[in-house]
C-alpha cells in the first residue's frame, strides 16, 4: 500500500495529451476570423500570383476606351469589369498588381522594423544598465518625431522609389517595437528558468536567443500584424503625394490620386483602389485583434 | 440535520462551470451544518471545490461560466439561493463576510487604511462622519493594529502582510457579521505572523460569538482552531467529523492518507505515504467513486457508483463503500 | 553514478565538508536622486553568517520573510556577488580558484526554485529543457545527451517519451520532477532547494519529498533547503540553521534544535508552528511588533527588542556562534 511511484500519473498525461492536441487543433480550426483571413489570402493570391490571373496588362494603355465606367453602369463592359482610368489601363489589373506592391511594402518594412526593434528590445531589456539608459532614449527620440512628415521630408530627399520607402519607414518604425517589446522582455526576465539558465552558464546571447525570445514572439507577431495595415496606408499616403513607388507602377495610393480630379465624373478610378486599401488595412486590424486575444497570457502558445 | 442550533445549512449545493472543455463541476452535491459560535474548517487540495463552495454560500459565483445549479444555503431557516441580489447585498459584508487569502488582493492600493474600514461601515449602518471614524479606531484596536490615529492615515503597501490581513479582519468585523468565511487567511503569512492571527480569529470570535468557516490546506490550521472539519474532493464532502475524531479516527480513505502524507513534527519518520497519482480533471471525472484510482483499497463497486454519505459514527460521516 | 564534486585527493567520506561559508555578507546599498545617485543606506541582507554544509547531508535553512536566507542561497549559486566574506568548496576558496576548478564548482553547484510553472520555459520542449546544463557545459554527443535524459526522466519518475512534450502538459508535481531532472543533469555534488515544495497540493508534496530522499540516498548529494514549513525543514534535512534579520542565531542538528531550542528566536518559532494534533498543546510565544527593516537593524543583538529574554548586554554587544553542545551552536548573550 505504501508506494511513491508515480509512473501511473504520466500515462495518463500522455495518453490525454495526443487527444488534446488534436481537439484543439479542431477547435482552433473553428475560431479562426475567417472573413478578414479570406480577404487577405484573395489579395495575398493576388499579390503572388498576380501576372496569371491578371485580365490585362495592367500598364497597357488604350486611350480610345479611357474612363469606362464598371460593367453594371451604362457605358460599361465586362471587358473591364471595373472600368479604366484616364489612360485607358483596366483598373482591376492594376489593382491586383497593386497588391503585390502593397503586401511587399507592407511585410518588408515590419520584418525590417520589427527585426531592429527587437534587437534593441532584447538589449536593451535584458542588459540593462547604461546600454538600457542609451538605447532607451534614442528609443525616445524616434518616437517623438511626426512620423508622416518626416516621411515625407525624407522621401523627399531621398527621391520616390519603392526600396526608398522600404527603407525610410523601417527606419521609423522600429522605435514602437522596441517600447513595448522591452516591456516583454523585462517580465521574461524574472522568470525562475532565467536564473537557471545562468546557474547553468549559458551565455548572455543564449539566454537572450533562446530564453527571451521565444517567449516574447506572441507580442511580436501581434504588433506586427497591426503595424502592416499602418504601413499600408503611409506607403498609400506617400504614393498619393507622389513621393510613394513611382508611376507608372500602380500603387493603390497613386491610383487613388490619378482619380482624386475625376472624382464627381469617373469616380470609379479613386473608389476602387481606395476600397482595397479599406479591406486590406481592416482585415490586418482585425486579424491582430484576434491573435492578441488568442494568444491571451493564459496560454501563451501560438 | 435542520436544527434550531445550526446558523447555516448547506443541502446539496451543486455548482457547475460551463467551458469549452465540458461541464466542471466544481461543487456537485455538497452537505454541511454550521452550528453557532462554531468553526468549520473545510480541507481539501487545490481544485477540490472548498473556496467555490464559499463563494457560493454568498452568491459570489464569477458568471457567465459559472452557475448554481441546485441546492439549498438556508441561513437562519432562509435559502439564500431564492434571495434577490438586493437582499444578497444586505447580507454580504453584513451578516456574513469573508476574508481572502491575499491581504495584497483584498485592499485597495489608492485608498488610506481608514478609508478602506470605513467604507463598510458607511453602506450598512448609518453612523454620523465623527461616528463612523470612532468606530473605524475601535475595529483597528480591536485587531491590535498599534496607533490606530497615525495609521488609519496609511496606505497598503506601506503595512506588512500580517498587518494587512489584520485590517482585512477589521473591515469584515465592523459590522459584527454572524459567519465569518475566511478563504486561506494564512497561507502568505509567516509562522510567528500566522500564530498571532489565528490568536486574534479565536480571540474575536469568543468575544463576538461568532461562527466562522476556514477554508485550508493545512491540517495545522484545522488541529489549532477548529471544532468540526470536512474534507472535500473533486467537488464533493468525503467526509466530516469533529476534529479529534477525525484526526483519531479517520475513515476515508483519502483524509487517512492526506493525514500520513504530511510530516509532522513530532513523529519522525524515513519516508511520508504518499498517494499515486493526481487529483482528477473536474471535466473528466472518473465514474463511480472520484478517489477510485488512487485509492489502495479500491472495489468494484467503486468503479461503478458513487457512494452516499452515511452517519458511520456519531456525528462522524464518511461517504464510502468501505463503510456501509 | 559516482558522486561528484571531491576536490581532495584519495577519496572523499560521508562527513567530508562540502561547502562552507565564512563572514557572507551581502549589503544591497540605496540610493536617491535621478541623475547622480547618492547611497543613502544599505539593505543588510546577510550580514556575516557562516556555516558548513556536509557531504551527502541536508542542510535546513529556516527564518521568515526578510531573514536573508534566499538571498544565501543566490550568493552560494554565484547569482549575486558576496560583499565580503568566502565561500569554500572542498576546502578551497572560489575565488582563488583556477579556471577549470571554478567551472567545477558551478557545475557541481544547481537548484530548484519554488514556482513549476516559472522554473521551466515554457517553449522549450523538457528534454531540452533537462539537457541545457549538459549542452552547455560539457562535450556530449547527441546520442550521449539523449541517453543521459531518458535515465534522468527515470530517476525522478517521469515516463521517457516525456522529453518530446511541452511543460504546459505537465501538471506542477511533475514539473518540478523535470527541475530536479535538470538540476540532476550535471551530476552535481550540492542542489540548492528553495522552497520545493510549498506551491505544490499537499499529497503531491510528500512525493517529491520522498523522490529527494530517494536520490540523496542514491546519489550521496548534499542539500541546502530553504523553507519555512518547520515540519518539512525537520522531516528533511539532518542539521538546521536559524536566521534572523541576516544572521544566523542558531545551529544544531534537527532532532535537539526541535527538542533543545535554545536561542529565544527558536524558541518562539517553533512554539508558532501549528500541531499536527488537536491534542497537542503548545504555549505559543507571541512575539511583540514585526521585524524592524533590515535598513535599520537593531543595535547588538539584531532581536533584542523582541526578545522575551533581553538584558542589558544585549543593546551593546552582537553575540558571535558559540558553541554550547555537540555541534548545537548559538549567539546568544545568555550563553557566554
Amino acid at each position: 500500500m505504501i508506494s511513491s511511484h508515480p509512473a501511473r500519473e504520466t500515462e495518463k498525461t500522455v495518453q490525454v495529451s495526443g487527444r488534446f492536441h488534436w481537439i484543439k487543433i479542431k477547435g482552433a480550426i473553428w475560431r479562426i476570423p475567417w472573413a478578414p483571413v479570406t480577404i487577405l489570402l484573395i489579395f495575398l493570391i493576388c499579390g503572388i500570383f498576380g501576372n496569371f490571373i491578371s485580365p490585362h496588362d495592367p500598364m497597357k494603355t488604350n486611350l480610345a476606351e479611357a474612363k469606362t465606367p464598371p460593367f453594371w453602369v451604362k457605358g460599361g463592359s465586362t471587358e473591364h469589369l471595373l472600368g479604366t482610368d484616364v489612360f485607358g489601363r483596366d483598373i482591376l489589373s492594376r489593382i491586383i498588381k497593386g497588391a503585390a506592391i502593397s503586401l511587399q511594402v507592407g511585410f518588408a518594412v515590419v520584418v525590417f522594423a520589427g527585426a531592429l526593434g527587437t534587437m534593441i528590445a532584447l538589449l536593451s531589456g535584458y542588459l540593462g544598465g547604461w546600454v538600457d539608459v542609451v538605447l532607451m532614449r534614442i528609443t525616445d527620440m524616434f518616437l517623438s518625431m511626426p512620423y508622416l512628415m518626416v516621411a515625407i521630408a525624407l522621401a523627399a530627399v531621398l527621391g520616390p522609389s519603392k526600396n526608398n520607402i522600404i527603407l525610410i519607414m523601417g527606419v521609423l518604425g522600429w522605435a514602437g517595437y522596441a517600447r513595448v517589446l522591452r516591456g516583454e522582455v523585462l517580465r521574461v526576465k524574472g522568470a525562475d528558468f532565467i536564473k537557471l539558465a545562468i546557474v547553468a552558464r549559458a551565455s548572455k546571447a543564449r539566454i537572450m536567443l533562446r530564453h527571451i525570445f521565444p517567449n516574447i514572439i506572441n507580442t511580436l507577431v501581434v504588433l506586427a500584424t497591426l503595424q502592416l495595415g499602418v504601413v499600408i496606408i503611409m506607403e498609400s499616403s506617400l504614393s498619393f503625394l507622389g513621393l510613394g513607388v513611382p508611376p507608372p507602377d500602380p500603387a493603390w495610393g497613386s491610383m487613388v490620386a490619378d482619380g482624386r480630379v475625376l472624382l464627381f465624373t469617373s469616380w470609379w478610378v479613386s473608389t476602387w483602389p481606395g476600397i482595397a486599401i479599406l479591406l486590406v488595412v481592416m482585415s490586418f486590424n482585425l486579424l491582430g485583434d484576434w491573435l492578441r486575444l488568442r494568444l491571451d497570457p493564459k496560454f501563451r502558445q501560438l | 440535520m435542520i436544527s434550531k442550533d445550526n446558523i447555516l445549512e448547506v443541502q446539496d449545493l451543486k455548482t457547475y462551470f460551463y467551458t469549452s472543455r465540458g461541464v466542471v463541476k466544481a461543487v456537485d452535491g455538497v452537505s454541511f451544518a454550521l452550528k453557532r459560535g462554531e468553526t468549520l474548517g473545510l480541507v481539501g487540495e487545490s481544485g477540490c471545490g472548498k473556496s467555490i463552495t464559499c463563494f457560493s454560500l454568498i452568491r459570489l459565483v464569477p458568471r457567465p461560466a459559472g452557475r448554481i445549479v441546485g441546492g439549498r444555503v438556508l441561513f437562519e431557516g432562509e435559502d439564500l439561493l431564492t434571495k434577490s441580489e438586493k437582499e444578497m447585498t444586505r447580507i454580504r459584508g453584513r451578516r456574513i463576510t469573508m476574508i481572502l487569502q491575499d491581504p495584497m488582493m483584498s485592499l485597495n492600493p489608492l485608498f488610506t487604511i481608514g478609508e478602506q474600514v470605513a467604507e463598510p461601515i458607511r453602506i450598512h449602518q448609518k453612523l454620523g462622519k465623527l461616528e463612523v471614524w470612532e468606530k473605524v479606531k475601535e475595529m483597528l484596536r480591536l485587531v491590535h493594529i498599534p496607533s490606530p490615529e497615525v495609521r488609519m492615515r496609511e496606505y497598503p503597501h506601506q503595512m506588512s502582510g500580517g498587518m494587512r490581513q489584520r485590517i482585512s479582519g477589521a473591515m469584515t468585523l465592523s459590522c459584527q457579521p454572524d459567519i465569518l468565511i475566511a478563504d486561506e487567511p494564512t497561507t502568505a503569512l509567516d509562522v510567528t505572523i500566522q500564530a498571532q492571527f489565528i490568536s486574534l480569529l479565536k480571540e474575536i470570535q469568543q468575544q463576538a460569538k461568532l461562527s466562522m468557516i476556514v477554508v485550508t490546506h493545512d491540517f495545522g490550521i484545522v488541529a489549532r482552531i477548529c471544532d468540526r472539519v470536512a474534507v472535500m474532493y473533486a467537488g464533493k464532502l468525503v467526509e466530516s467529523a469533529v476534529t479529534r475524531e477525525l484526526f483519531n479516527n479517520p475513515i476515508h480513505p483519502y483524509t487517512i492518507a492526506l493525514l500520513n502524507s504530511v510530516p509532522k513534527m513530532e513523529v519522525k519518520v524515513d519516508r511520508l505515504y504518499s498517494i499515486e497519482g493526481q487529483p482528477p480533471e473536474l471535466h473528466a471525472l472518473p465514474p463511480g467513486c472520484s478517489f477510485s484510482p488512487r485509492c489502495p483499497d479500491v472495489k468494484e463497486v467503486c468503479l461503478k457508483d458513487y457512494p452516499p454519505q452515511k452517519e458511520i459514527k456519531l456525528g462522524h460521516y464518511a461517504s464510502c463503500w468501505l463503510h456501509g | 553514478m559516482q558522486a561528484a564534486g571531491c576536490m581532495v585527493k584519495g577519496g572523499c567520506t560521508v562527513s567530508e565538508n562540502l561547502l562552507e561559508a565564512r563572514n557572507l555578507t551581502k549589503y544591497f546599498p540605496v540610493t536617491k536622486g535621478l541623475i547622480f545617485l547618492k547611497r543613502i543606506g544599505a539593505i543588510r541582507a546577510v550580514d556575516g553568517i557562516s556555516f558548513t554544509i556536509h557531504r551527502g547531508e541536508t542542510f535546513g535553512l529556516v527564518g521568515e520573510s526578510g531573514c536573508g536566507k534566499t538571498t544565501t542561497s543566490r550568493l552560494i549559486l554565484l547569482l549575486e556577488e558576496p560583499t565580503s566574506g568566502t565561500i569554500l568548496f572542498g576546502e578551497k576558496d572560489i575565488s582563488q580558484m583556477s579556471r577549470s576548478e571554478f567551472n567545477h564548482y558551478r557545475a557541481s553547484v544547481q537548484a530548484v526554485f519554488q514556482d513549476p510553472y516559472s522554473s521551466l520555459n515554457p517553449r522549450m520542449k523538457v528534454g531540452s529543457i533537462i539537457a541545457e546544463p549538459i549542452v552547455i557545459n560539457d562535450n556530449l554527443r547527441l546520442k550521449e545527451i539523449r541517453d543521459r535524459v531518458a535515465s534522468l526522466l527515470g530517476v525522478v519518475g517521469l515516463r521517457k517519451d516525456a522529453n518530446e512534450l511541452y511543460p504546459h502538459e505537465f501538471s506542477g508535481g511533475q514539473r518540478q520532477r523535470i527541475a530536479i531532472a535538470r538540476a540532476l543533469a550535471p551530476a552535481p555534488s550540492l542542489i540548492i532547494l528553495d522552497e520545493p515544495v510549498s506551491a505544490l497540493d499537499v499529497s503531491i508534496r510528500a512525493q517529491i519529498m520522498n523522490l529527494l530522499r530517494d536520490i540523496q540516498m542514491k546519489m550521496h548529494t548534499s542539500f541546502l533547503l530553504i523553507a519555512h514549513d518547520l515540519a518539512v525543514v525537520k522531516h528533511m534535512s539532518k542539521r538546521i540553521g536559524v536566521m534572523y534579520l541576516g544572521k544566523l542565531v542558531e545551529v544544531a542538528e534537527s532532532e535537539e534544535l526541535y527538542s533543545h531550542p535554545a536561542h529565544p528566536y527558536t524558541q518562539a518559532l517553533l512554539s508558532a508552528a501549528l500541531p499536527s494534533h488537536p491534542d497537542i498543546a503548545r504555549d505559543v510565544i507571541i512575539l511583540p511588533g514585526e521585524v524592524p527593516s533590515p535598513l535599520n537593524p537593531p543595535a547588538g543583538c539584531r532581536f533584542h527588542p523582541r526578545c522575551f529574554r533581553s538584558a542589558a548586554i544585549c543593546s551593546q554587544q552582537v553575540p558571535p556562534l558559540k558553541e554550547i553542545g555537540p555541534g548545537h551552536l548559538v549567539a546568544c548573550s545568555l550563553y557566554s
